[in-house]
């Protein structure tokens, strides 16, 4: 089953200690997530999963890579710390998580509330056959505007982190010091 | 606990504790980031699964009685899609930056690069 096999690519980005391996194993990672999205009904989904994840992402990060290096040096505290603190967690999860709905119940309270109402009447309210589009710019049109500011923002942070072309050396400031 | 019906949890909680781990005790800001995804991707699949109904369609209007699965999680993940990747940029970015004041982007040799300070 894909779920496993992304089970697998993850404990492998744990294991690697090269960076460049990461990276590439993280765009596969984001690939057969695209793949279990598709498999989970969501093609919207998967479509940006697959652009936006494994493409745009992996390009940034091996971006990254170039000016960063692509080495990292074995972990010098010991694991065990890290490890306890996720395994409890991972169970108290795990624990509040028993009386959830099984995998695919059509009587789960998710699909019983809201979505119904979606399902029927967006087709003709808005005229879209695709619900998840009609409901991402028509219902929830302002909540995509706001995707859009926090994207925009983003673009804005990069430039101001990164400089727009070239970028003014240190010079007389006081402020580079190292 | 009913095992195959929520191996679904099970598989989205090991690969959340998988990026919090990475987040956690590794030292490399990369690295970080990297797991900072896998944390995020465990989310939406957390989201879209709960979303699938058994025996549905994708929720695209078809002719006939067919039975959808829920749009809802999937638009917020849409959402949450793209709002993920402007953030890793930034974190990106960061690193980038990091690395050009103090030439590494291992946690510990920055801590004690600031420690000499």
């Amino acid at each position: 089953m894909l779920l496993t096999f992304l089970v697998v690519t993850a404990l492998a980005v744990v294991r690697l200690r090269s960076l460049f391996a990461v990276v590439m194993l993280s765009g596969i990672y984001s690939l057969v997530t695209a793949g279990v999205f598709i498999a989970l009904d969501a093609v919207d989904v998967a479509f940006t999963e697959a652009a936006v994840g494994a493409g745009i992402a992996t390009m940034l990060m091996l971006g990254t890579l170039r000016l960063t290096g692509h080495r990292q040096v074995a972990p010098r505290h010991s694991p065990i710390l890290p490890l306890l603190v996720v395994t409890i967690t991972g169970g108290v999860l795990l624990w509040g998580t028993r009386d959830m709905p099984r995998f695919g119940d059509p009587q789960a309270p998710v699909h019983l509330h809201v979505a119904p109402r979606y399902i029927e009447d967006s087709p003709i309210e808005v005229g879209v056959p695709n619900m998840v589009t009609s409901v991402l710019a028509s219902y929830r049109g302002f909540d995509t505007l706001g995707e859009t500011a926090v994207v925009f923002t983003a673009g804005v942070g990069v430039l101001a982190l990164l400089g727009i072309g070239g970028r003014r050396r240190r010079d007389t400031d006081g402020d580079d010091q190292d | 606990m009913d095992w195959i019906g929520q191996y679904n949890y099970v598989v989205v909680f090991f690969l959340m504790m998988t990026g919090f781990y990475v987040v956690v005790a590794r030292g490399n800001l990369i690295k970080k980031i990297v797991g900072l995804n896998i944390f995020q991707n465990s989310v939406f699949l957390l989201y879209i699964s709960m979303g699938k109904v058994a025996g549905g369609t994708a929720p695209i209007v078809v002719a006939g009685e067919v039975v959808y699965s829920n749009p809802l999680p999937h638009v917020l993940i849409l959402t949450a899609i793209v709002v993920g990747v402007a953030t890793t940029a930034l974190g990106l970015a960061l690193a980038v930056r990091i690395k050009e004041a103090y030439g590494t982007v291992e946690e510990d040799e920055i801590h004690a690069q600031d420690d000499d300070w």
